[in-house]
Formats: structure tokens, C-alpha cells, sequence
């Protein structure tokens, strides 16, 4: 039988995916284990226990001046940016992506600049955004906006040019005006691609959002995790890390559940 | 006075030719099927009867209004896929052929129920009352045809426009697709133009048969020359519309007198 025939049964599958995790994690214990018998002192790969200790504590308790658990604090104020920043970018998008692709005045100003636009390392625009919007809060979430933005509108604006033109012309014998087509034949269609960029943007947010506060912040999961790395606190880090992991998992999975439970009819053909 | 009239029509394409010289007149309430080999502008021919796009050359009215720039509500469409919305439910589907013409493409308060109530009509008149909360995707090809078909009905448009519209479905489910369309035909009397790849479809449903073709043909360059009308067949009474006519008119079998 070829290999590309052979498909696992529901027990090998979950087997199989729970395997790469498992295999990572007995291979971080051993090289943990190697260090620490070496030198009991060592920082670099801290044992599976400390993290989970480091996490506990990290989780539960307050700083010891202020009493606010640094964390959730960091947490709160990642997210926020996060969000706020792919949100105006989600919007923002829809927006630009619809006129784009439904007015084809609009395509010949826009395409071509967006299209550039999307080309500009954001990251290289950083140092600008801290000079025209100094360093709090409105600079990180514009680098997120300017990140994310034109890619984005580009894909909009480019499913709404992919809706055959048969259900535009068919509109129109139905005496839809170009605001009915807009909001009710193009719209509708291009809500579930929509979620599907909110979530394929997510990756690049989460390192422009840590890239900026890293650079330049007092509160934030990415500003803790270059500050603790001067004391080389390798199990803040990764707490840190696997903490920012699961969110982004939650957040995408919440997207995905959002787009089946929203968009029924994209699956009634399946 | 004709009910659509096709004046001296020509149609090219950076600069070939694809129509040439088109002249058709048709009265309200005829069947018109369309016919001819691929390419040679029949689809192009009814894209300029929807108005999708304009003739280079000539013109086509309706009801001898002024030619239209673009598709709207005097024509309605149904085309061989793509005809229906999508997202939209089956039922929702037959509301946009009255609601997408308001000002926010839906209906509200007594003029959404009494479309609704019309449409709850529409959908048992196509046999698709049973189904009417499942979205197009779920329905077969011949089911989706006849959504479209009941879409383009609701908006009540002047002259019915069928591209192809059974040109994807499998032989059986066409017999009974023609038998819908035949009926429908009969209630409603509207104007009706299809194309077709199916001649016998074409003279069983068509109350005249146009032949699309190429009236002169360079070898050295079949591009050179575009299409035009070269058959208008009367296809009524399966395609012999002569037959019964001294059961109409007795008098004609009368000996000529001397």
C-alpha cells in the first residue's frame, strides 16, 4: 500500500499529535537533568519543576512593593494593545478591502499604493512611530496597524474581486443600488475571510506587539521578558513564553469556533 | 411596434469582431432560444440584451424605452452557475428579488411580511417550500436552477434572460426542468430569450429558433469577420408551425376559384 493511502485510525491520530509534545519535553528534562547534575547552580535550562514553581508564583503572588500580581498586569496590557491594534486593522481593511474591490475608480487610486504600502518593513517605521507618537500606548498599536493593514486589505480586497460576477450582475437585475451590493451580497461573503486574516495576522501582531515593547514600554508580556532577561531568569522567560503561546492558541481557536458557529452556510456544501 | 427591437447591432473587441449587423425583432410573450457552435457571440449577444455591456454599434430597447447602460429591473438573469446568493437561505434567496431594490436591500415591518408570504407562495410554485431554510449549497443542481429562475421571477422583470440555464444539470433532471419552464411560460407570458447549447431543447421550448453564425469566413484569418443572425426559425408546434394551420384557418383549403 503507498504511504500516501495509509491513514491512521482516531486513537494512532491523537497519539501521534500528543507525540512531538511529549518528545520535546523529555528532551528539554534530559539536557535539564545533564546541566544540573554539572552544576546544580545552572540557569540556562532550569528543571520542569522550578518553571512550574516559577509559574505558581508568577500567577498567584503580588510584587512585593506594589502588591499587583506583574503577570496579569503584563497580560491585561499586552492584550489590550493586541486587540485594539488588529481590531482598527480588521476594520480598517474591511473598509479599504470592500471599496477597492467593488469600485473600480477606487481600484485604480488605491490598488497600486496599498499594493507598495505593504512592502515597507514595519518594524523599520518603528523608531518613526515612537517620535511622532512618543512611547505609550498609541505607538505600539499603530506598529500592529501599520503591520498588518495592507496585507490584509489587499486579501479583501482581492475575494471580493474573486465573488463571480454572475451574483454581481444578478443583484443588479434585482435593482440592488451599489450600497445593496456592498453590504449585502459582497459583505456577507467576505466576513468569513475576514476572520480567517484576523487569525492568519495574529502571528505577525503578536511580534510587532512584542517587538515595540520590547524596544520601549514599563508594562507588557514582551517588556518583562527583556527585562528578566539581564538576570538571565530563563523560567520567567519560558513561563513567559508558554504563557503567550496559549493565549494566542485560545484567541485563534475562539476565531475559528466564531467563523463555523457565524457563517453556516460556508459548510452547507460539505 | 416591436416589444424588443435589435437595430443594426455590432459588437467587437479591441478591435475584432465579434457581431455584426444583428437585426431582431420579438413581441411580448415570446420564447426565443438562441443557438449556434461556441464563440460565435450568442452568449456576447444576450449579455448586451441584459446590458452588461453595450453594442459598438446600434442599439437594443425594450418597450422602445432609451437603450440601458447597465443591468437593472426590466431584465432579469439566470446563468448556468452562480445565479443565487450563497449566504443567503433559500427563502432569503426569493425575498432579495423584492428587497434588494429598497434602499437598504431589506424589507421591514408589513411590506417584509407580505414578501414573505409572496415568497412563501414562490417557493411552493418551484417545489422548494420543503427546503426553503437550507442554504443554496445543500440543494442539487436542479433545485438551485429552478431557486434562481423563482429569484429572477420575483423581481418581475419585463424580458427573462437564460444563459445556459440547464447546461450543467444531468438529462433527466432537464426533461423536468423544461416541463417547469414550459409552465411557467404558460401563467406568466413573459418575454423570454435562451441560449443554448441543446438544439432539440431549443426548438421544444422556443417559439422561434435564432441561428448564430458567421455569414462570411476568411480562411486566412477566421477571426476577420464576426456573427450574425443566419436562421430565424418559427419553432412552434415542434417546429412545423404549419400544420394545424387549416384547422385555424379552413377557408385556405378551399379550391382557388377560377
Amino acid at each position: 500500500m503507498r504511504l500516501i493511502n495509509r491513514i491512521p485510525g482516531r486513537p494512532a491520530a491523537v497519539l501521534l499529535a500528543a507525540l512531538p509534545f511529549i518528545a520535546a519535553l523529555i528532551l528539554y528534562s534530559i539536557a535539564s537533568d545533564i546541566r544540573l547534575e554539572a552544576n546544580p547552580a545552572d540557569k540556562l535550562l532550569p528543571a520542569p519543576s522550578t518553571i512550574g514553581d516559577t509559574a505558581v508564583r508568577l500567577f498567584t503572588q503580588g510584587d512585593r512593593r506594589t502588591g499587583e500580581i506583574l503577570l496579569w498586569k503584563d497580560t491585561f496590557a499586552s492584550l489590550a494593545r493586541l486587540l485594539g491594534g488588529v481590531g482598527i486593522a480588521a476594520a480598517l481593511s474591511l473598509i479599504i478591502g470592500m471599496i477597492i474591490g467593488l469600485l473600480p475608480y477606487a481600484r485604480s487610486l488605491l490598488s497600486g499604493f496599498v499594493a507598495v504600502l505593504s512592502m515597507v518593513p514595519p518594524l523599520a517605521l518603528l523608531p518613526i512611530l515612537f517620535i511622532v507618537f512618543g512611547l505609550g500606548e498609541v505607538s505600539k498599536v499603530v506598529l500592529i496597524v501599520i503591520g498588518v493593514t495592507p496585507f490584509m486589505t489587499r486579501d479583501l480586497a482581492q475575494r471580493v474581486l474573486d465573488i463571480p460576477h454572475e451574483q454581481i450582475v444578478k443583484a443588479q437585475t434585482l435593482g440592488a443600488s451599489s450600497w445593496v451590493i456592498a453590504t449585502r451580497v459582497a459583505l456577507p461573503q467576505i466576513l468569513p475571510r475576514l476572520i480567517t486574516n484576523v487569525r492568519l495576522s495574529l502571528g505577525s501582531a503578536w511580534l510587532f506587539l512584542i517587538a515595540a515593547e520590547a524596544v520601549a514600554s514599563n508594562v507588557g508580556l514582551g517588556y518583562r521578558i527583556f527585562l528578566v532577561r539581564r538576570y538571565l531568569a530563563m523560567d520567567v522567560i519560558l513561563t513567559y513564553v508558554m504563557w503567550i503561546t496559549l493565549l494566542a492558541f485560545l484567541i485563534d481557536w475562539s476565531l475559528k469556533t466564531l467563523s463555523r458557529r457565524a457563517f453556516p452556510w460556508m459548510e452547507a456544501g460539505l | 411596434m416591436s416589444f424588443v427591437s435589435v437595430r443594426n447591432v455590432f459588437q467587437s473587441y479591441n478591435g475584432r469582431p465579434i457581431l455584426e449587423r444583428v437585426n431582431v425583432s420579438v413581441d411580448e410573450g415570446e420564447f426565443i432560444s438562441i443557438v449556434g457552435a461556441s464563440g460565435c457571440g450568442k452568449s456576447t449577444f444576450l449579455r448586451m440584451l441584459l446590458a452588461e455591456e453595450t453594442p459598438s454599434r446600434g442599439e437594443i430597447t425594450i418597450d422602445g424605452g432609451a437603450p440601458a447602460v447597465e443591468p437593472g429591473l426590466e431584465r432579469g438573469v439566470v446563468f448556468q452557475r452562480y445565479s443565487v446568493f450563497p449566504h443567503l437561505s433559500v427563502r432569503q434567496n426569493i425575498l432579495a428579488g423584492e428587497g434588494f431594490a429598497t434602499l437598504s436591500g431589506k424589507l421591514r415591518g408589513s411590506a417584509r411580511r407580505a414578501a414573505l408570504e409572496r415568497a412563501d407562495r414562490m417557493l411552493a410554485r418551484i417545489g422548494l417550500n420543503h427546503v426553503a431554510d437550507q442554504y443554496p449549497a445543500s440543494l442539487s443542481g436542479g433545485m438551485q436552477q429552478r431557486l434562481a429562475i423563482g429569484q429572477a421571477m420575483t423581481a418581475k422583470p419585463r424580458v427573462l434572460l437564460l444563459d445556459e440555464p440547464f447546461g450543467a444539470l444531468d438529462p433527466g433532471t432537464r426533461i423536468s426542468m423544461h416541463a417547469f419552464l414550459m409552465e411557467l411560460k404558460a401563467e406568466t407570458n413573459m418575454t423570454v430569450f435562451m441560449v443554448t447549447h441543446d438544439l432539440e431543447e431549443g426548438f421544444k421550448l422556443g417559439d422561434r429558433v435564432l441561428v448564430f453564425d458567421k455569414p462570411r469566413w476568411d480562411p486566412h484569418d477566421p477571426g476577420a469577420y464576426g456573427a450574425t443572425v443566419t436562421y430565424d426559425f418559427d419553432a412552434r408546434d415542434g417546429g412545423i408551425p404549419f400544420q394545424h394551420i387549416l384547422d385555424r384557418y379552413p377557408s385556405l383549403s378551399a379550391p382557388a376559384p377560377d
